[in-house]
């Protein structure tokens, strides 16, 4: 083998490895990226079903009711409201009134299947998703009660 | 008082800085030797002056000034000493002092260890490091002093962060930060290499040790990080693809890649270009770390209050730095010149496809961690890459990784033979094959996926096992054969082991875990992985600053054999008035028994959640083996005797007539 054909092989090589595990990459990224739905979407059919997701926003307060290790509880966007039920130990921040992350699946029943809960790491600390939860549900309410003010002129 | 005068020594330690950053680079530019002369003393006073800013603000820690606003955000007079002194680093500001704290003992260790460089080289090494030490000083002054008093002074703190209270917060930070800061050398000797137009073999060994040390602190605040977050989140689990967490496995990724390809450099002298590529791109991920861990654009344990104009001073500086170091090397790149020639099949190549992997696997992590950033920032929506992405990418990836690590080490420099190569490594492959089944079958499941993990476990201690006869075979007796082996070549062996120690840990952890969440009354028994768990009192008990609900679990095995007893906690710090879940573990070779307490129900039982992990320790012991192979490498008498002989070389006299 020449030195060019040897360097041309070498090169080659190295790209082929390259392209296959850059495709092997994108590929696994693609398929594993989470969206983030906020309960208005939710409501309004927008988020997949067959799918894992986020979902954030408020626990609802007087929503958490527990059965032995099943949890219920409601998240809320100040707007509209998901069930969520989940299976194992919440984390300790976990509270009443205060922002929540939940991943998991949607049910046809329209309740929320969490294989995983987060909450904030800090008393002052909102989980950015619940907290993106509450300000678009606040800008949507803000558009719906200018229509409405729209419509009784 | 104290605090002022740690104003004073940090506003003296920028005046340094901009001297050491100019003084000794114009000497080297201009062959002055009095100027260059000047690097060292005044590495040393910043060193002194950064060591005085940090004693006073852990001076001021210890005395419980909360007149100062850092102290009085991260500490409360209730607060055990061991942690009122870690508490230095529990918040944005003291981590940027610990940061430059440690850039400065690299800085002195290079002034104090380096007599053998030529004066230019080390004159403009210590001036490099002198401007990162400049930017990182200015950065705290500006936009994040540490010791900004607050009027009227506060009664008491505000009490370190619950989940920070812990030993782990009193080694991790520090060592991590040794290792980040510390590939800030390998950099600096990248950067006067280019600038000095001498890049050759004698540079790849002078960066060597240093590199490998760096590597050797990551490596072990990483798993210190990593035993932290098993014991302490109360999850169980030992790496969580969190993006602090990848903030620190880039630079890793990245370092482990430097230290095979200075290999190369050094005893062939090819890959010169792109060894001094890594240098830069595992220096600029670490800087990369700081930015994601420091600005707040992350959320996650680690992110303090975030300011966006402390954001912007990082971003900028990190583009300065990577921006201007990539120009330099495009300038001076191109005259570096190529090495020896190599042959298709070579210990040469096989280390190039190590290098393709390792940062196959950098460029993953980035992509998984940086993607979500950006599209949040471009406000194209919300969303998260999780450990399933992270996995389905790093098994195909380390595995060809393993196996270039059995047979990388036996092959030759330049020109390796195939058909050798296969004759060499046929029984390790049948032994790493038949190991894998038997392991399987005894644990009593065989799946693909711990197939793989298992075989590259096996595969590394064989192939090691092969290189290590091949090469005492010669001697008379394997102690001599053992003797005359390089320290160095010792020291990539264990970290080798230490790699197959990991994969064991992980492969055996993942399949055969158990985990249990159960409702428990007093008395109730419940069984996991062939121990029974019986909860016999929870009772409340004080700390220091927390009241705690205590379990005491009792565990028994095969009838009614007692095993231990473990002590869960569920405690409620009185400043922040946080739950904080204290898990309890009996840690043991072959297997972690793991206890941590749940809420309370209304009807008086407790949800209890239990783990049996079996082999789970050998991830950690694995890290650690690793961090002893650096050590060993490290500490090779070869750098340190060819040093001395390099000193009396007439190259290196001329280095210092100059």
């Amino acid at each position: 083998m020449t030195p060019r054909k040897k360097r041309l092989t070498l090169i080659l090589g190295g790209l082929a490895i390259l392209g296959v595990a850059t495709a092997l990459v994108l590929n696994a990224f693609q398929k594993n990226l989470v969206f983030f739905f906020t309960p208005s979407q939710i409501v309004a059919k927008e988020a997949p079903l067959e799918r894992t997701f986020r979902l954030g926003g408020l626990v609802e307060k007087g929503s958490v009711s527990r059965d032995g290790v099943m949890v219920n509880f409601v998240v809320t966007d100040t707007f509209r409201k998901v069930p969520v039920r989940y299976q194992g130990i919440l984390p300790d921040l976990f509270k009443e009134g205060k922002g929540v992350v939940a991943q998991g699946k949607l049910g046809a029943d329209g309740v929320f299947v969490a294989q995983e809960v987060l909450a904030k790491h800090d008393e002052n600390y909102m989980p950015p998703e619940a907290a993106e939860a509450l300000k678009r549900a606040a800008q949507a309410n803000a558009r719906i009660e200018a229509g409405q003010a729209k419509e009784m002129k | 008082m104290i605090p002022e005068l740690g104003q004073i020594a940090l506003v003296l330690a920028l005046a340094v800085s901009l001297l050491l950053s100019a003084v000794p680079m114009w000497g080297a530019y201009k062959a002055d030797a009095a100027l260059m002369g000047l690097a060292r003393p005044l590495a040393r006073v910043l060193f002194v002056l950064i060591g005085a800013a940090f004693i006073a603000l852990m001076a001021s820690f210890i005395r419980n000034d909360f007149s100062v606003l850092y102290v009085a955000s991260n500490s409360n007079s209730a607060l055990p000493l061991p942690y009122r002194i870690a508490g230095v680093w529990g918040g944005h500001e003291g981590s940027l002092l610990l940061w430059v704290m440690m850039l400065a003992f690299w800085m002195l260790c290079v002034a104090q260890f380096s007599q053998h460089l030529p004066q230019a080289v080390l004159a403009r090494i210590l001036a490099v490091m002198g401007m990162i030490s400049m930017g990182f000083l200015l950065f705290m002054l500006v936009t994040s002093n540490p010791f900004e008093r607050l009027l009227p002074m506060a009664l008491d703190g505000r009490d370190l962060n619950p989940l920070l209270q812990d030993p782990g917060m009193v080694a991790h930070p520090p060592m991590l930060y040794m290792g980040y800061v510390g590939f800030s050398v390998a950099f600096a000797f990248s950067i006067a290499a280019l600038l000095g137009g001498q890049l050759d073999a004698n540079w790849a060994r002078w960066t060597r040790p240093w590199t490998i040390a760096a590597w050797v602190c990551l490596t072990i605040g990483i798993m210190l990080g990593s035993v932290w977050a098993y014991y302490e989140l109360g999850w169980g689990g030992w790496w969580f693809w969190d993006p602090v967490e990848n903030a620190s496995f880039m630079p890793w990724l990245a370092g482990t890649a430097l230290i095979h390809s200075l290999a190369v450099t050094e005893k062939r002298g090819s890959f010169k270009n792109w060894t001094v590529l890594l240098a830069i791109t595992a220096f600029s991920l670490s800087l990369l770390g700081t930015f994601l861990v420091r600005s707040g654009v992350l959320s996650s344990v680690h992110a303090f209050a975030s300011d966006p104009k402390r954001g912007l001073f990082i971003l900028a500086f990190l583009v300065l730095v990577i921006g201007a170091s990539l120009t330099l090397y495009a300038w001076r790149a191109p005259t570096v010149g190529l090495g020896q020639r190599f042959g298709l099949l070579s210990k040469e190549s096989l280390l190039l496809a190590n290098n393709v992997l390792l940062i196959v696997a950098t460029g993953s992590v980035l992509l998984g961690t940086l993607y979500p950033l950006f599209l949040d920032a471009m406000g194209l929506g919300k969303i998260s890459v999780g450990p399933p992405y992270f996995d389905t990418v790093f098994v195909p990836l380390m595995t060809p990784l393993v196996f270039l690590m059995g047979v990388g080490p036996l092959a030759r420099w330049k020109q390796a033979e195939l058909p050798e190569l296969a004759v060499r490594l046929r029984w390790a492959l049948v032994v790493s094959v038949v190991a894998t089944l038997a392991t399987q079958w005894l644990a009593g499941k065989i799946t693909l996926g711990t197939s793989v993990g298992l075989w590259m476990a096996f595969w590394i201690v064989a192939s090691v096992c092969v290189d290590l006869w091949d090469k005492i075979k010669p001697a008379s007796n394997i102690v001599n054969g053992l003797r005359k082996l390089p320290t160095a070549m010792i020291g990539m062996m264990v970290a080798h082991l230490g790699v197959a120690a990991f994969a064991f840990g992980v492969s055996m952890v993942r399949t055969y875990e158990t985990e249990r969440d159960v409702k428990m009354n007093i008395n109730d028994s419940t069984e996991v992985g062939g121990y029974v768990f019986t909860l016999r009192d929870v009772r409340e008990v004080q700390g220091p600053n927390f009241v705690a609900a205590r379990a005491e679990m009792a565990i028994t095995q095969g009838g009614d054999k007692p095993v231990t007893t473990l002590y869960p906690e569920k405690r409620v710090y009185r400043v922040q008035s946080n739950p904080m879940t204290e898990a309890a573990i009996d840690a043991g070779v072959t297997r972690d028994l793991y206890v941590s307490m749940g809420e309370q129900l209304d009807s008086g039982a407790w949800i209890v959640r239990i783990y049996h992990k079996p082999f789970v320790d050998w991830i950690w012991g694995g890290c650690l083996i690793m961090a002893i192979g650096g050590m060993l490498a490290a500490s090779d008498r070869r750098y340190r005797a060819r040093k001395t002989a390099d000193a009396t070389t007439p190259q290196a006299m001329k280095g210092a007539a100059a």
